[in-house]
C-alpha cells in the first residue's frame, strides 16, 4: 500500500479531483460570465466574456423589483431559520436527553415530513392562506419554511446533542441548578457550533426554495428573489432579460458560495450526521 | 414511528400506560430535593419537560402538513373553480376519475417515474464515485469538498437558468454540440437535459449520504481483505457494500421521493411545453394557471398516496432502516 501512495497515485487521485471541481464549477461559472457580458457579446456563446461590463448588476439593483425581492428572500429566510432552529434545538434536546411518551412518534412524524410531497401542500395551503389572510405574506411563506425545516434541524441537532459530554449537565445540576438552568448555562453553548451549521442548511433549504415561493405568493410583496426570477422582465419590456436575470442569480449565489468556502467542513458533518446517524 | 423497536420503546409504551395524563406534576423546584427526591417525581418532571419542548415544533408540523393533507382530501371531493365558485358543489369521487382517465395526468406521471428512475440510478452510481474520491483522495480533500458542495447548496432555479442559456443555440456554448437546432424545445432530448440539470445538483447529495456509509467501513476490514489478495473490486462488493447497504438505502430511498418531487429545473427549463411536465408541475399548473382547486387537491392528494407508496415499499420491503428510528438510544 504505502508504496503506491507515490507520485503516480497522487497523480491519479488529482485527476480525478480535477474531473469532480470542473463538473461543480461549470455552469456556475456559466452563469457568472453571461452576467457579465455586455449586450452585443451576450450571445456570441463564448464561455468567458469577451467585453466584461458591470451594467447588469447595475441595472437590476436599480429596478425595485430586485432589491424587493432580495430584501424578502433575506427577511424571509433569515425569520424562518431562526425560528425553526429554536423551536427545532428544544425538541432535539427532549429527543436525545429526556424519556418521554411520544418521542418515536415524533421522531417519526418528523421523518415522514421530511419525505413529504411539497406539492401536496401546494393546494390546500392556497385555500387555507386565502382564508386565513396570510396569502402573499411572510408569515406565509415563513411558516411552510419552519415546518420542512424542522426535520432537518431535529436530525441534525439531536446528532450534535449525542456528542455533547452530558456530565457537565449532571455536574450544573448537583451544584443546584435545574435542568433548565443546566441546559441554558453548562448545554448550550457547549451546542453553539453545532445550532450555527443547523442555521446555516436550514437557510439553505429556506433560500432554495421555489415551489412555495411561486404558489404562495403573488406580487412584489413577499415573493423571493429565486421566483421573481422567473417572472423578471429587465428593466424595460422590450429588454432581453438575460444578462439581469444572470446578474440576480449571482447575486443570491454568492451568500452560498461564502458559507460553503468557509464552513465546507461543518456542513458536511451536519449533513452526514444528520441524515445517516440520525 | 415503531419502524424499528428500540431497547427502550418497551419502556417508552408503559410509561404511557401508567398514565401520564393525570397529574400535574409538581416540579420540584427547591435545591435539594433533586437527588433525594423519589425516582419517579424526577421521572414525571422530565417527562413534562419533554413534552413541553417538543410541542411547538410539533404542534407547527402538525398544523401545516397534517391538516393540509386532510382539508386537501376534504377539497378533492369538490368540483371547487376559483373562477367559478359559485359552482362548488360536492362530488364524491369524480374528480379522481377525471384525473385518472386524463391522459395528462399519465403522460406527466410518466415522466416524472422516467426522471426518477433514470437520475437515481445515475446517481447512485456518480455520487457512490464521488464519496469515495472524497472519503480516499490524497491531494486536496479540502477543495473537493467544497466544489462537491457548490451544486447542493446553489439555488435549483439559478442552475436550471445556467442550464438553459447553456443549451440555448445562439447564446450557450452547449448548443452547437448536437448541431439539430434547440434540444430545450425537442421532448427527448428536453427531458435528458432535464435530467442532466437534476443530477448535477443532486448528485453531491447522494455523495455524502454514502460518504457518510464510507465511513462506516472498518480500515481493518479492507486491509485484512487485502492480505487475503482481494482486488479491489472485490473489496467493494464484498466488503464495502454489505457494510454500507443501510446507508445506500437511505440515500436511495432519500433521493427517490426527492426526484419525485421534480418541479423546479422543469419549470424554468422547459415550462412543461412538449409533454415534459411532472406531477408537480402539472398539479402546479392546475391550481395556479387554471385556479382549480378540487382537480389541483386531487393531484395532491394521488402525489401524496404515490410517494406514501413508494416509501413504504422501501421501508417494508428493502427493510431500509428509518434514519432517528433505531438509535436515538444507542449513543
Amino acid at each position: 500500500m504505502a508504496v503506491e501512495t507515490t507520485a503516480r497515485a497522487k497523480v491519479r487521485w488529482g485527476l480525478l479531483d480535477v474531473l469532480v471541481v470542473v463538473f461543480a464549477m461549470v455552469p456556475v461559472l456559466w452563469i457568472a460570465s453571461l452576467s457579465f457580458k455586455t449586450p452585443a457579446t451576450l450571445t456570441d456563446g463564448k464561455f468567458i466574456p469577451r467585453e466584461w461590463t458591470l451594467d447588469n448588476y447595475r441595472t437590476i439593483f436599480e429596478t425595485d423589483q430586485f432589491v424587493r425581492a432580495l430584501v424578502n428572500s433575506i427577511g424571509i429566510a433569515l425569520i424562518a431559520t431562526l425560528i425553526a432552529v429554536v423551536l427545532g434545538a428544544m425538541a432535539a434536546y427532549a429527543i436525545s436527553r429526556l424519556d418521554f411518551p411520544g418521542k418515536r412518534l415524533l421522531v417519526g412524524v418528523s421523518l415522514l415530513i421530511a419525505m413529504f410531497p411539497q406539492v401536496s401542500l401546494v393546494s390546500p395551503l392556497f385555500e387555507i392562506e386565502r382564508q386565513l389572510k396570510i396569502f402573499d405574506t411572510w408569515p406565509g411563506l415563513i411558516l411552510p419554511y419552519i415546518t420542512f425545516a424542522l426535520p432537518l434541524a431535529i436530525y441534525t441537532l439531536s446528532a450534535f446533542f449525542k456528542q455533547i459530554p452530558w456530565d457537565l449537565e449532571k455536574a450544573a445540576k448537583m451544584d443546584g441548578a435545574t435542568q433548565a438552568q443546566a441546559f441554558r448555562r453548562v448545554i448550550a453553548p457547549l451546542a453553539a457550533p453545532g445550532l450555527f451549521t443547523t442555521a446555516i442548511l436550514v437557510f439553505i433549504f429556506c433560500w432554495n426554495d421555489f415551489l412555495f415561493a411561486i404558489s404562495l405568493t403573488s406580487t412584489e410583496r413577499s415573493r423571493t428573489v429565486p421566483a421573481a426570477l422567473s417572472f423578471f422582465t429587465g428593466a424595460s419590456q422590450f429588454e432581453d432579460p438575460t444578462g439581469a436575470i444572470c446578474a440576480a442569480a449571482v447575486v443570491i449565489t454568492v451568500p452560498i458560495i461564502l458559507f460553503v468556502l468557509f464552513f465546507q467542513r461543518r456542513i458536511v458533518s451536519g449533513l452526514t450526521s444528520g441524515a445517516v446517524k440520525g | 414511528m415503531s419502524i424499528n423497536a428500540t431497547p427502550t420503546g418497551a419502556d417508552v409504551a408503559a410509561d404511557e400506560t401508567s398514565g401520564s395524563t393525570g397529574q400535574r406534576a409538581t416540579v420540584p423546584t427547591q435545591r435539594g430535593s433533586r437527588r433525594k427526591s423519589p425516582l419517579s417525581e424526577n421521572k414525571k418532571a422530565e417527562r413534562k419537560l419533554g413534552l413541553l419542548l417538543c410541542a411547538p415544533a410539533a404542534l407547527v408540523m402538525v398544523a401545516v402538513t397534517a391538516y393540509p393533507i386532510i382539508y386537501s382530501f376534504w377539497l378533492s371531493l369538490q368540483r371547487y373553480d376559483l373562477r367559478f365558485p359559485d359552482q362548488r358543489e360536492f362530488i364524491g369521487l369524480e374528480n379522481y376519475v377525471t384525473v385518472l382517465s386524463n391522459e395528462f395526468w399519465w403522460t406527466a406521471f410518466g415522466v416524472t417515474t422516467l426522471i426518477t428512475v433514470v437520475t437515481v440510478a445515475v446517481e447512485l452510481v456518480l455520487g457512490m464515485g464521488l464519496a469515495i474520491i472524497m472519503h480516499r483522495t490524497l491531494v486536496g480533500r479540502g477543495l473537493v469538498r467544497t466544489s462537491a458542495l457548490i451544486p447542493y447548496g446553489i439555488v435549483t432555479v439559478v442552475a436550471a437558468f445556467s442550464w438553459r442559456y447553456a443549451w440555448t443555440p445562439g447564446t450557450g456554448y452547449l448548443a452547437d454540440l448536437f448541431s439539430d437546432g434547440a434540444p430545450l424545445t425537442e421532448r427527448a432530448s428536453a427531458l435528458a437535459i432535464i435530467m442532466l440539470a437534476e443530477i448535477w445538483k443532486t448528485t453531491p447529495f447522494m455523495a455524502l449520504l454514502l460518504m457518510a456509509g464510507l465511513a462506516l467501513v472498518p480500515e481493518d476490514l479492507l486491509k485484512a481483505a487485502s492480505t487475503d489478495g482481494a482486488t479491489a473490486w472485490q473489496k467493494f462488493t464484498k466488503v464495502m457494500l454489505p457494510v454500507m447497504k443501510p446507508a445506500i438505502l437511505v440515500a436511495l430511498l432519500f433521493r427517490t421521493l426527492d426526484a419525485f418531487r421534480v418541479f423546479d429545473n422543469i419549470f424554468v427549463l422547459t415550462a412543461g411545453g412538449n409533454e415534459t411536465s411532472s406531477v408537480s408541475m402539472l398539479a402546479y399548473n392546475n391550481l395556479l394557471r387554471g385556479l382549480n382547486l378540487g382537480i389541483g387537491s386531487t393531484m395532491s392528494v394521488l402525489i401524496f398516496i404515490t410517494v406514501a407508496i413508494i416509501a413504504f415499499v422501501f421501508v417494508k420491503l428493502f427493510g431500509t432502516a428509518a434514519p432517528g428510528s433505531d438509535d436515538s438510544e444507542r449513543r
